[in-house]
């Protein structure tokens, strides 16, 4: 518990230095994404990683909660700090109806329901041209405002990101030790045997779903107010492979796993940037080499590797 | 090694270092291409033109004697990396002026960092909006798709065909086509009697045409860039329909006669010039440049250069106009570029001005005919 | 509504739905042998009409011969694909099985985009492009080649899964793969069966509809999904079942699009899908799974 406690305090610290140390310049943008992707990581990784339910039409709720934020806060000059709630909340509840139906199907069938949902919401973006300008994208979306401070640079995006980021890992490490976090591995391990000891296995399924739409929504709200711009194309059915990838690269089930595989997918296009006809080679060949050889994901893989590497060593000196 | 040598080579060295401190810094331009993904076939063009023209440029002596550095970046037609690699140009590598996107929906996405950043954005886009209304920092090279709506609805008044079916794409060129087919249509007497879109990636049209036919419009134009436009030629051939097929700019390359075959023959398009350029008549300010830039285009990369590629071209080349005027910071060239009168590019004749960022008239355009998998100019 | 339209509809439905047959019956394959559901299925349909592309162009091969080409090398990267991708995969949970064929799927295309380019290339249809009447729709002599190597493939599908020994032993560990572990069949080459058979369908797939469609790195991913809807409306058979589910598919989006909206064409697929799975999962034909706690 402690050592939580200590980790996370940490973990917050490092966040507040990082701009201090790196001021201005392009990282701090690339950084605002990592907050936003690893917002998104978590919310994936409490569905996938915990409960067992495969999604891959998250990018669905990510540009729902982007698009309602940008509509009401420009075609009807709702106060962004309203609209961020009130769009959160209709996701939510979305997501609560459409959770019943959708989280009896197990395995294939989730993954293949959820990816038709997230293809649905994209093509309902592109085509309600009137409403949310269509492939074109929705334009001169404000930026936040907080006691007359306007939160329209990087740095300043970068603080009020991560306070959301830092807030929701909070919240997150919260759940998963809790009664609620292992009711939910234990639907995961087993559904029945979670039900015959008493777990309401159903209706937390739809709750921990709507409860990752919340929080998508909300990273998507945050997004909408950074960019001041959005478009339908950054919430397809791509996207929901990245955030899948990134969940699985960093490790199911790991909170700061999330935001090893958001930061490592959103800085390594970054680094890539010369090889850009390979990229998606790399991409692809990454994910089949995780999934094949560190299941666990980099937060399990890596130090199971350097214990590997270690006691060889002192095996061999042994010897 | 003996001290003579040593003393040889920091001599050469410390000479070369001195020559390489006195020579002028390179005036970097920053540009962004959609060089993968949907929109390739504009950004490829559009690197290999701008790489090509500074490369000569900078062989050339550059400009006032200092050398032109092009920072490129690949959005893969992206919106959101667009804003991010613009706002990594003007933060990290210090550009004094942008070139591109490629796409309406990037610029749109851009403007209002380099509107903010205060830096000249010179777009390799069609959609009206970018230039309309008038933006301070924000100029553009591709003919407006409204000009190419003109010159399709002045020719169908012309020949009293004026009951016209919409098939657009559904995405950011399509529906700005679309939205200037709709809003001209009064002015030109054009009834609008069906409006449908496809997907870009759509392989079957004859469902849309199906309707199309049941409503006896007397003309169908089409807006969209390849494949589509291709499948929709050959399923209207397919269906035996006889009503005449019009298309848009987007599809002006040689690449869709390839693909749509025997369907191409009798289709009707507004084109820029560099598609007809050998059959322009000499009096045409624009012939000299075009030709040059269609063998050029030629010579290095081996394919025929087209009016994607031509509007990386005239950006660079106003770009360059502008510094040879003595400007150099980005406020300065701002300036410069606004003062452009009569420049002869690939996409048109070019003028600038305070109210007009556009810079190209009706001219800019001439509508073709597809004939004997080649292009003819409609009289 | 004029009766031609609904005929137009209808036939270019039914060619469409074939080739989503053809898919969805590689989906199902796949999924009988091994209980995986292959992302990378649709990859094999692009890579049947890239790979009949070169043999025409690069290689000057006839038809006759390119096809039989492009199909084999389409197998042997189904071969690879399962070798170096599923077989040595040690926590075959279907999390990590849909990554994998996702990853797969994504490395296929990648490859292919770097061999063949991001261009849209055309193919030349089987015989000729004269519009053929039928009342008062038109259909092209390819639709005539889809429909007919369709009903030759689900013909020599059944002639396999029925009459023959390996046929017979796919099926078996499509039942129950323990027991047939246990009465001798070989359930590893099994898998390999099934990825064969399922790339080669798909490639087939590609290569009959690229003359009407065209063909580019990135045809295999929405047709990939349709495919799979099909499959899912069948109920997951390899045989008539799913053909049905393709043509339903395939009739009700054409209809939808020409009716109702063309822009909405693509959801009609997956709001289908959705229905399916909310109110009969086991498919239009299938019977209810019972699950093993």
């Amino acid at each position: 518990m402690k050592r939580d406690f200590v980790l996370f305090i940490a973990f917050s610290l490092l966040v507040v230095a990082v701009p201090l140390l790196f001021s201005g310049g392009y990282l701090m943008n690339v950084l605002v994404f990592v907050g936003i992707n690893t917002m998104l990581a978590i919310a994936l990784n409490l569905l996938l990683g915990y409960a067992g339910q495969i999604s891959l039409g998250h990018a669905g709720f990510f540009g729902l909660g982007a698009y309602l934020s940008g509509i009401l806060t420009t075609t009807c000059s709702v106060n962004p700090w309203v609209a961020m709630p009130a769009a959160a909340a209709v996701v939510g509840c979305l997501a609560g109806l459409i959770g019943f139906p959708i989280l009896k199907l197990k395995g294939h069938y989730l993954a293949m329901a959820t990816l038709g949902l997230g293809i649905i919401m994209y093509i309902v973006f592109n085509e309600t041209v009137d409403l949310t300008g269509g492939p074109s994208g929705l334009s001169a979306i404000p930026n936040l405002k907080l006691a007359g401070v306007s939160f329209d640079s990087d740095i300043k995006n970068y603080y009020l990101i991560w306070s959301f980021t830092l807030a929701v890992m909070l919240f997150s490490l919260n759940l998963a030790n809790s009664r609620v976090g292992r009711a939910l591995r234990a639907v995961h391990d087993s559904e029945v045997a979670a039900q015959v000891l008493g777990v309401n296995a159903r209706l937390l399924k739809v709750q921990i779903f709507a409860l990752s739409a919340v929080i998508s929504s909300l990273a998507g709200s945050l997004y909408a107010h950074t960019m001041t711009f959005v478009a339908p194309a950054s919430f397809g059915f791509n996207f929901s492979i990245e955030l899948l990838t990134m969940v699985v690269i960093g490790g199911l089930g790991s909170i700061y796993g999330s935001f090893l595989g958001a930061a490592l997918l959103t800085l390594l296009p970054e680094f890539l940037r010369g090889a850009n006809e390979y990229d998606i080679i790399i991409y692809g060949g990454l994910l089949m080499v995780m999934v094949m050889y560190m299941p666990g994901g980099l937060v399990r893989g890596v130090p199971a590797l350097y214990r590997k590497v270690v006691r060889q060593k002192s095996v061999a000196d042994h010897a | 090694m003996n001290v003579k040598v040593m003393i040889l080579v920091i001599a050469a060295a410390t000479l070369l270092f001195s020559a390489v401190s006195f020579a002028a810094a390179p005036i970097k331009i920053g540009a962004l291409f959609a060089v993968t993904g949907p929109a390739a076939f504009l950004g490829e063009p559009e690197r290999n033109s701008a790489r090509m023209v500074i490369d000569e440029i900078n062989k050339a002596g550059g400009v006032k004697g200092r050398k032109l550095e092009l920072v490129a970046y690949d959005t893969a037609g992206d919106a959101t990396k667009a804003v991010q690699l613009a706002t990594k140009l003007i933060k990290d590598d210090k550009v004094v002026a942008i070139i591109g996107p490629s796409t309406t929906g990037e610029t749109m996405a851009v403007i209002p960092v380099t509107e903010k950043e205060q830096i000249p954005l010179i777009s390799c886009s069609a959609g009206s909006k970018i230039t309309d209304p008038i933006k301070k920092w924000v100029f553009k090279t591709a003919q407006n798709d409204a000009l190419a709506v003109g010159k399709i609805y002045e020719y169908l008044q012309k020949t009293k065909q004026t009951k016209v079916s919409i098939l657009s794409v559904s995405d950011g060129f399509g529906a700005s086509g679309r939205e200037q087919l709709k809003s001209q249509a009064a002015k030109y007497g054009i009834t609008i009697v069906s409006d449908d879109t496809y997907g870009p990636k759509d392989t079957d049209m004859t469902a849309q045409l199906t309707k199309i036919r049941g409503t006896h419009a007397q003309a169908i134009i089409c807006w969209g860039t390849n494949p589509g436009p291709a499948v929709i030629a050959k399923n209207v051939r397919q269906l035996g329909i006889k009503t005449p097929l019009f298309m848009s700019h987007g599809v002006s390359s040689k690449k869709f006669i390839e693909l749509a075959g025997e369907a191409a023959e009798g289709i009707k398009l507004p084109s820029g010039k560099v598609v007809v350029a050998d059959v322009l008549p000499g009096s045409d300010k624009q012939k000299k440049p075009l030709m040059a830039f269609v063998m050029d285009y030629q010579k290095h990369y081996k394919a025929e250069g087209d009016h994607f590629g031509g509007h990386a071209w005239d950006a660079v080349m106003l770009l360059r106009n502008a510094l040879e005027n003595g400007a150099d910071t980005a406020a300065a060239i701002r300036d410069q570029l606004e003062k452009t009168r009569s420049f002869a590019g690939i996409g048109g004749s070019f003028n600038y001005s305070p109210q007009d960022h556009a810079g190209l008239g009706k001219d800019a355009f001439v509508l073709v005919e597809v004939k004997n998998k080649d292009w003819v100019i409609v009289k | 509504m004029q009766f031609d339209q609904i005929l137009q509809y209808t036939l270019s439905g039914l060619s469409t739905g074939a080739i989503y047959a053809l898919i969805g019956i590689g989906f199902s394959i796949i999924y009988n042998a091994t209980g995986i559901i292959n992302f990378a299925q649709g990859e094999f349909v692009m890579l049947g009409g890239l790979l009949t592309l070169s043999c025409l162009e690069l290689l000057k091969l006839p038809l006759w011969a390119a096809v039989p080409c492009a199909v084999a090398v389409s197998t042997l990267v189904g071969i690879l694909f399962e070798r170096l991708a599923i077989r040595p995969l040690r926590q075959p949970t279907p999390i990590n099985l849909v990554i994998i064929t996702i990853g797969g799927s994504i490395l296929i295309r990648g490859l292919a985009m770097l061999v063949w380019g991001k261009d849209t290339h055309a193919v030349p249809p089987f015989s000729g492009d004269t519009p053929i009447a039928i009342g008062g729709a038109t259909i092209l002599p390819q639709h005539l080649w889809i429909f007919a190597i369709t009903l030759i493939i689900i013909f020599i599908n059944k002639v396999y899964f029925y009459r023959t020994i390996s046929g017979k032993a796919m099926r078996a560990c499509s039942y129950n793969r323990r027991a047939a572990g246990l009465v001798g069949i070989d359930v590893k080459r099994m898998v390999l069966f099934s990825f064969i058979i399922s790339s080669a369908m798909g490639a087939v797939a590609g290569i009959i509809v690229a003359p009407l469609t065209m063909t580019a790195y990135d045809v295999g991913v929405m047709l990939g999904l349709k495919g799979f809807c099909a499959a899912i409306i069948g109920g997951m058979s390899s045989g008539a079942s799913t053909v049905i589910g393709g043509l339903i598919l395939g009739v009700l989006e054409s209809l939808g699009a020409g009716l109702i909206s063309s822009g909405y064409k693509d959801a009609i697929a997956f709001i289908i899908l959705l229905l399916i799975l909310f109110i009969r999962p086991q498919g239009l034909f299938g019977k209810a799974d019972s699950e093993r706690v």
